[in-house]
């Protein structure tokens, strides 16, 4: 279950961040193709978060989906998995998106001024 | 909650060198090498983020972080790997489910090389030394890395490993990591390349069940193919789903127990020259 460890290191890189500030949403970019289960992370997410500046914040993930580009016949297609296998039948294929792992926003309650 | 390998317990990762003074602690989240500081602390709205964004309401304000997950353990993964190039030590990943055969086929690496050049192994089990004992009993040095709930090895671990270890130059360093096809393929350690060993018990089905632990082997290899005669394991089958996920690995039968094939190894062996990524 590595998505426990990688919520956690998004919590850490959050926290450090932010400083303590209250955090409301955070938002993250797992891609299609990147082996991390966005539903594993939603669970993993509330305990970790639980005592720390981030509890009570909702964690929104966007899926970059899955793309790839064949040499051969020069096409940009469309990839669900991560086997590597263009229309015309080449196996000359680049996965071009959908590994992303990254933290891209963080959302933070402002203090309003007295 | 450990804060890199996601255990439950702060005590849990435990390194352990079978010398009378373990290294049961817990010092890889204070490595030392901390993280440039990327800060982006871009109140704006920027449009680079758009879809990120979607606005803020008025009481909250955006801080846009644009930085991979993983950035940590691969920033310190990149240290280890700068430390052992600069000491010409070859750290290769071994991946595969428990029971493939990592351990045998270091044994058998390890009495092949004898003293021509040192061999250092980083064991990773959940628990028990009893993998470390072995490679000791073979004659290299070894240090156990015992997970507990943890899946994997990260970078902390491994440098944490390594400096109770602290290989000499020249050696190779095998990186056992916990048995599992499926958590390590995300993590780097530090390695100079990811083997995947995979025996023919298991099925040739293997790299479609588990994709992305195939997809980053730089080498596979097939163990156990004294078995195949009692096996359905079709190995030109299995070579075409790996291939498909990977054009560039090896893919290289051998039996540990036989000896068959060990010699394609040996050889790939001792082409593995650490170089600088």
């Amino acid at each position: 279950m590595h998505e426990l460890a990688i919520t956690q290191s998004v919590v850490d890189m959050v926290v450090e961040r932010t400083a303590g500030r209250r955090v409301g949403r955070v938002r993250l970019d797992v891609g299609a193709l990147s082996g991390v289960v966005p539903d594993a992370m939603q669970f993993c997410y509330e305990l970790i978060v639980s005592g720390t500046s981030l509890e009570g914040s909702t964690l929104v993930i966007e899926q970059t989906p899955g793309a790839a580009h064949c040499r051969s016949c020069g096409q940009d297609f469309a990839l669900d998995s991560l086997i590597l296998l263009c229309s015309c039948g080449s196996a000359e294929v680049d996965l071009t998106a959908g590994r992303e792992l990254r933290v891209l926003s963080v959302e933070l309650e402002v203090e309003s001024c007295a | 909650m450990c804060l890199t390998c996601g255990c439950g317990n702060n005590d849990e990762v435990r390194v352990l060198t079978l010398d009378a003074h373990d290294h049961s602690h817990h010092d890889h989240h204070h490595h030392g090498h901390e993280h440039h500081d990327h800060e982006h602390h871009d109140h704006d709205h920027s449009h680079q983020l758009a879809d990120a964004i979607q606005g803020p309401t008025p009481s909250t304000e955006n801080l846009i972080i644009g930085e991979a997950i993983l950035a940590k353990n691969d920033h310190l993964a990149q240290h280890n790997r700068d430390w052992f190039t600069e000491r010409s030590i070859t750290a290769l990943n071994l991946m595969s489910s428990p029971g493939s055969g990592k351990t045998s086929l270091l044994e058998r690496t390890i009495a092949e090389f004898g003293d021509a050049r040192p061999v250092c192994v980083i064991e990773g089990d959940q628990e028990t030394t009893f993998d470390s004992e072995r490679i000791r009993r073979a004659g290299a040095r070894a240090i156990q890395v015992n997970t507990g709930a943890g899946c994997h090895l990260d970078a902390p671990m491994v440098q944490s490993a390594v400096q109770a270890l602290d290989p000499k130059p020249g050696s190779w360093l095998f990186i056992e990591n916990v048995g599992n096809l499926v958590c390590p393929a995300l993590f780097d350690v530090g390695e100079h390349a990811k083997v995947v060993i995979i025996s023919v018990t298991e099925g040739q089905d293997k790299p479609l069940k588990y994709p992305h632990m195939f997809a980053v082997a730089d080498l596979v290899i097939v163990n156990k193919t004294d078995l195949l005669p009692y096996v359905d394991f079709d190995i030109e089958e299995f070579s075409g789903y790996a291939r498909s996920l990977n054009r560039t690995a090896e893919i290289m039968p051998l039996s540990v127990k036989s000896g068959d094939g060990l010699d394609a190894w040996y050889a790939w062996l001792r082409s593995a020259v650490p170089t600088v990524t």
